[in-house]
């Protein structure tokens, strides 16, 4: 009894010194849910163990249109977190929204904290630097899009296990053989944009937009209806015709159409794996995604996906020290290399998958570098760097309606993307427009 | 003859007027008064940069073609909401009528759907109806149907009804039982005796006797279908797939919320009040005049 008031009134007391000290407090708005989630509480409180003078708070805001949403009524309302994770697609948005945010490049350098923009990914870090070179937000969860088999359902075939397709056309004598034997789903994907029209024009190399993808401009106008793009549509709206090819949706539903056994072949994000791991109940691999290889040059390298974060603007300079600190403290090999092993996001830093590599643990888990070696294929084009269109959350949607009326057989493959790129450019002008 | 309650007191009838005022100023009319304001400018997603554009937002819309077909969607939905949704519980309240034992219990099960909110409504039959997993789909693949709505329009349109139009009959129930109740016995016995069968007597008795009724659920009923069925949409199919459940409140929604686009939004909810004040209007000056009360 005693010894537990004493307790308490040595917990109070720590209170008081703590408050007495005042810790300085570091919003962060995130999307992470789930095991996720869990893991990014404890990047934030180990950080918040490792010192005392600032504390960063983790907030779940939702999916991650929902927490840009937040960000942007909460910035209108001035009280915008200090830290926000933005996916991929918003990007050209924050960057566009100059007074709102603080160049990642420039919070560290006012804090002195070290950074150095070449120590991440190529394929990364193009993604989120401005043409001049600065690194406008700090690369995060990154993933790209793999392509699964189901092993059982290849053997079953008369396919080997061991030899996934590695080109389109290999694709379709293995999509022939899973559906003669009896495969009531062969194929589907998750994020159909993403894979098969960004990812896709990267990994053959061709560009999605003029100005490098948008990231010269924002006099960017889609070039996404080329020949080739068109034919692989066409190729894809054949296959569901003949019923190899299943849609699944836009976002991720996919995953558990794969991982439940129903579909024997998948492309959807490195960060599927986690959920197919604990799930499904069959052997799988995963692999490069196929290519078409008629194409000079393919394949290329894929781009990324995922998310990065955002310093947001008009905050008190001891503040921003702290959040230099935090992402300083994020950047550290040890920390990304835990983070990367614990929800399968591609490590970002050379030195952090040099790391994991050493620590033996691609050898007890074969696939979890595929990511890595995919992104890093070749040295990144114009086309492959990534790309940076304004609005890009309404643009992808705009895509993704179209390819469903193609999927569907409403349209045609050529019309439908045409009409992708005119509708997209109208967006793309609105953009513009508003960020002049 | 009016009856008319006069206060002495200048200030008292104002003063009890105020709250409702204040709540209607705060949530209806200022909102709206952004609505058209913001209709006016395009403005970036953080609102660093606002330009007066005039028209010009309204002048994009009609010209969009989406926007357009977001029309055609919304007529086709609250149509087929409005016409089954009354139709089946007529039909259900016209046989609960007659139930003579366990009427109570049939009432009861009937009414129940209401108490559920339009997003679980959704959601419930979202499942049924999943591609993947869901117990009808799986019958339906059994009798050789290629039931996949996230890539099928017409299926995910079918899905909505079905969805909205579950969760709106036990209110059409409830007020067309009220209505047949209140119909004299005497009237519908006069007309057996005279040797009007069972269907001649509901169509030239009871039908229109339960005009105003009908006429009352249809005002509610689109209503309903144009901005209540929002949750439905937005758990099951979210306006997709390729724009084809996209009615035009979940439009202004998609627009604003999720695509920051502000202007273009309210320009929507602009032309969204206006049909609606247009649709009240007609239908309490023109239909109601020939509904037999």
């Amino acid at each position: 009894m005693r010894y537990k008031t004493l307790a308490a009134v040595l917990a109070s007391a720590s209170l008081f010194a703590g408050h007495a000290q005042a810790q300085t407090e570091i919003q962060w708005w995130h999307s992470m849910g789930g095991a996720l989630g869990e893991k990014l509480n404890q990047l934030a409180s180990d950080f918040n163990a490792s010192q005392k003078e600032y504390k960063v708070n983790a907030v779940f805001k939702g999916s991650y249109p929902e927490s840009m949403t937040a960000a942007i009524a909460a910035f209108r309302a001035g009280g915008a977190p200090h830290i926000l994770q933005v996916f991929e697609v918003g990007t050209a948005t924050m960057m566009g929204a100059k007074g709102a945010i603080v160049p990642v490049a420039k919070v560290m350098a006012d804090a002195k904290e070290p950074f150095n923009p070449k120590a991440y990914l190529p394929a990364v870090a193009g993604y989120y630097t401005n043409t001049k070179g600065e690194m406008l937000s700090f690369p995060f969860n990154s993933s790209t899009v793999l392509f699964y088999i189901n092993k059982d359902a290849f053997k079953k075939a008369g396919l080997d296990p061991e030899k996934a397709p590695r080109t389109w056309k290999e694709f379709a004598i293995a999509a022939g053989k899973l559906k003669a034997s009896g495969q009531s789903c062969v194929y589907t994907t998750s994020w159909p944009s993403w894979t098969h029209i960004e990812n896709f024009s990267a990994w053959h190399n061709v560009p999605i937009g003029t100005k490098q993808n948008g990231m010269a401009g924002t006099d960017t106008v889609f070039t996404i209806n080329s020949p080739l793009h068109v034919r692989h549509i066409a190729m894809l709206a054949d296959f569901a015709k003949k019923g190899w090819f299943t849609y699944a949706g836009r976002t991720n539903q996919g995953d558990a159409k794969f991982s439940s056994g129903e579909c024997a072949m998948f492309t959807g994000s490195a960060g599927a794996q986690a959920g197919i791991k604990k799930a499904a109940k069959f052997g799988w691999s995963v692999n490069f995604i196929p290519y078409h290889d008629d194409v000079a040059g393919a394949p290329q390298n894929s781009i990324i996906g995922g998310a990065s974060l955002w310093v947001m603007g008009g905050k008190k300079p001891a503040e921003y020290k702290g959040v230099a600190k935090f992402l300083a403290y994020l950047a550290k090999p040890e920390v990304q290399m835990d983070w990367h092993t614990a929800t399968g996001y591609v490590p970002i830093t050379m030195a952090s998958y040099e790391m994991t590599r050493k620590s033996g643990f691609y050898d007890k888990n074969p696939g979890a570098d595929m990511a890595v070696k995919e992104l890093t294929n070749k040295a990144p084009t114009a086309n492959s760097k990534g790309l940076r269109f304004g609005n890009f959350v309404q643009g992808r949607e705009v895509i993704e309606e179209e390819m469903e009326a193609i999927f569907a057989g409403k349209k045609d493959a050529k019309a439908g993307l045409d009409e992708a790129v005119k509708r997209g450019n109208e967006i793309l002008r609105k953009f513009e427009a508003a960020n002049k | 003859m009016e009856k008319r309650v006069v206060f002495r007191s200048a200030w008292l009838p104002y003063a009890l007027l105020a709250p409702q005022i204040l709540v209607t100023v705060v949530f209806f009319f200022w909102p709206a008064f952004q609505a058209v304001w913001f209709s006016f400018q395009l403005q970036d997603a953080f609102g660093l940069n606002t330009e007066f554009v005039g028209l010009q937002n309204f002048a994009e819309l009609f010209r969009d073609s989406r926007y357009l077909e977001s029309f055609k969607v919304t007529a086709v939905f609250s149509l087929l909401v409005a016409f089954f949704g009354l139709a089946i519980s007529l039909v259900l309240a016209t046989m609960a009528d007659r139930v003579l034992r366990g009427a109570l219990a049939y009432k009861t099960l009937l009414i129940w759907p209401y108490a559920v909110a339009p997003a679980v409504a959704g959601v419930l039959w979202a499942f049924l109806f999943a591609p993947s997993i869901g117990i009808i789909t799986y019958v339906l693949k059994g009798w050789g149907v290629d039931w996949n709505w996230i890539i099928h329009g017409d299926q995910a349109m079918l899905l909505v009804v079905i969805a909205s139009v579950w969760k709106q009959i036990s209110y059409n129930f409830l007020f067309f039982l009220a209505g047949l109740q209140s119909i004299p016995k005497s009237l519908i016995e006069a007309a057996a005796i005279d040797g009007a069968g069972p269907g001649r007597r509901f169509w030239t008795i009871v039908f229109p006797l339960l005009s105003p009724t009908t006429f009352f659920l249809l005002v509610v009923n689109i209503v309903y279908a144009f901005f209540d069925t929002f949750g439905v949409i937005d758990a099951t199919t979210q306006g997709g797939p390729a724009q084809a459940t996209q009615i035009l409140v979940y439009k202004v929604y998609h627009d604003g919320v999720k695509s920051a686009d502000l202007g273009g939004s309210s320009a929507q909810s602009v032309v969204l009040m206006a049909i609606v004040i247009l649709l009240t209007v007609v239908q309490f000056r023109f239909v109601e005049r020939k509904v037999n009360y």
